[in-house]
């Protein structure tokens, strides 16, 4: 028989961690693709590609090196010690960290296209309105991006969710503080529960489904801007 | 795959083989290729992974478990050979520190002087459950249990204490071979269930000499010396 009180506390928990994860992505996502999209530096587009690593790169090698940093001869330690305590591995704030990494480049693309999509039209027409800079950006650029902050937001979240292989690395399988459902999945597998890992499985692949739906709207309205 | 296979007079057995047995089953794979010619493709995981995968019918011959329980299952089920299942080696427990003092074992444990403690998933991990019976024996479970972090697989319990994100763990013996680093208890074999590891022959290599022949070699004394070598007792 499954248990829904199990299975919940690693829903609970996910929800927790994408929420945070992309609130934290839209704070700093926002002004790095805002950079991208208008500076003229000539290494502009090594910082994008730095970005854009974790999308290529396997959540093993993320992870490994994740583990290694946020632990006790890595910076993580160094923070970790401000409330004395040895490593950033195996806490909440260890998979937020952990996650922001991991979900960046789904999150600053699409928000650096919209930005693009814009041009320099709109701002140019608001600065002789006397707009400065930073009115223009809050007043002009943002709310003609929106749909683009939109759709960052929600692959930022979704892909939170789907994360394994960084949280598996730096997780440490602790329920109801570092169990999320994609290790929680494979927990059940390996245990041979299949009636709990069925149920989890089959959310994460009707959620994916909604999601993708949802993308495929914000790009037509995206596409509408231009 | 087939098409690369080598002939018949070089076969290739395929095995799937417990993480915390990944140093010897190399070594014995060479030696038995030195002696059979035949070539030994080892997969190293989680004994729970594996299981999963050879009954939805992963490509092995030969599974080395970390347990009993999967291989006797795996029989039962009719993906392996009844009579080919036996221990082919009884893990240690050690209790391993690169941060701190653990030589005392039980009263390192009790002083509580740490905030990680890595054990294996006790569910699908003999060590795990290992650690765990261990803990209880010493009445100390409970007070420990909210510092307890745990690795898929006994391999990723030995990265979380060797990368020091946790102070101490449990692991096996066998990893500490050739690692001098830190301090180290062997858990005395009264405080758990012995961990029996089984090998099982499965049944689509039922009839394959090479993956007998392999088997074979496991419960030989080459095989068996190397065991031993690694800090497993034997069956």
């Amino acid at each position: 028989m499954v248990a829904l009180e199990h299975i919940w506390e690693p829903v609970r928990l996910t929800l927790e961690l994408a929420a945070v994860t992309t609130l934290a992505l839209l704070v700093i996502a926002t002004p790095l693709a805002w950079w991208l999209a208008r500076s003229k530096a000539k290494w502009k587009e090594a910082v994008a590609a730095v970005v854009s690593l974790p999308m290529v790169l396997p959540p093993t090698v993320l992870g490994f090196y994740l583990l290694v940093a946020l632990g006790p001869d890595g910076p993580g330690g160094k923070i970790a010690g401000l409330w004395g305590a040895r490593t950033l591995a195996f806490s909440f704030t260890g998979l937020v960290i952990g996650s922001i990494v991991a979900s960046m480049p789904f999150v600053v693309q699409p928000i650096r296209n919209a930005f693009q999509a814009i041009g320099d039209r709109p701002l140019e027409a608001a600065a002789t309105l006397r707009a400065s800079p930073w009115q223009a950006f809050w007043r002009v650029a943002l709310p003609l991006a929106s749909p683009g902050l939109l759709s960052g937001a929600v692959l930022g979240f979704a892909h939170t969710v789907g994360e394994f292989g960084v949280i598996l690395m730096i997780g440490g399988n602790i329920p109801g503080r570092t169990r999320v459902m994609s290790t929680a999945i494979f927990d059940y597998v390996e245990n041979m529960q299949w009636g709990e890992a069925n149920l989890l499985a089959a959310g994460m692949a009707v959620f994916a489904f909604v999601v993708i739906l949802a993308m495929t709207y914000f790009e037509k309205r995206i596409a509408r801007l231009r | 795959m087939s098409l690369l296979a080598p002939r018949a007079e070089a076969a290739q057995v395929q095995v799937a083989v417990a993480a915390n047995f990944t140093e010897p089953a190399k070594e014995i794979a060479a030696l038995f290729k030195k002696k059979t010619g035949n070539d030994v493709l080892l997969s190293f995981g989680a004994s729970g992974g594996f299981y999963m995968q050879i009954i939805h019918d992963a490509p092995f011959q030969v599974f080395l478990s970390a347990d009993e329980e999967r291989p006797k299952l795996a029989v039962e089920k009719g993906y392996a050979v009844p009579e080919s299942r036996f221990t082919y080696a009884v893990g240690k427990l050690v209790l391993w520190s690169r941060v701190m003092d653990v030589a005392k074992g039980e009263a390192a444990l009790k002083a509580g002087a740490f905030s990680r403690l890595a054990i294996a998933n006790p569910k699908s991990a003999p060590y795990g459950t290992a650690a765990v019976e261990t803990m209880k024996a010493l009445g100390l479970y409970d007070s420990l249990q909210p510092k307890i972090v745990q690795g898929n697989s006994i391999a990723q319990t030995f990265q979380f204490v060797d990368t020091k994100n946790a102070e101490l763990g449990f692991v096996a013996l066998s990893q500490l071979h050739g690692v001098s680093d830190g301090t180290r208890w062997v858990v005395p074999g009264n405080l758990h269930a012995p961990i029996r590891q089984d090998a099982v022959l499965l049944k689509k290599a039922a009839n394959d000499e090479a993956a007998k022949a392999f088997l074979a070699f496991l419960k030989g004394p080459e095989a068996r010396a190397v065991i031993e070598r690694f800090g497993y007792a034997l069956p």
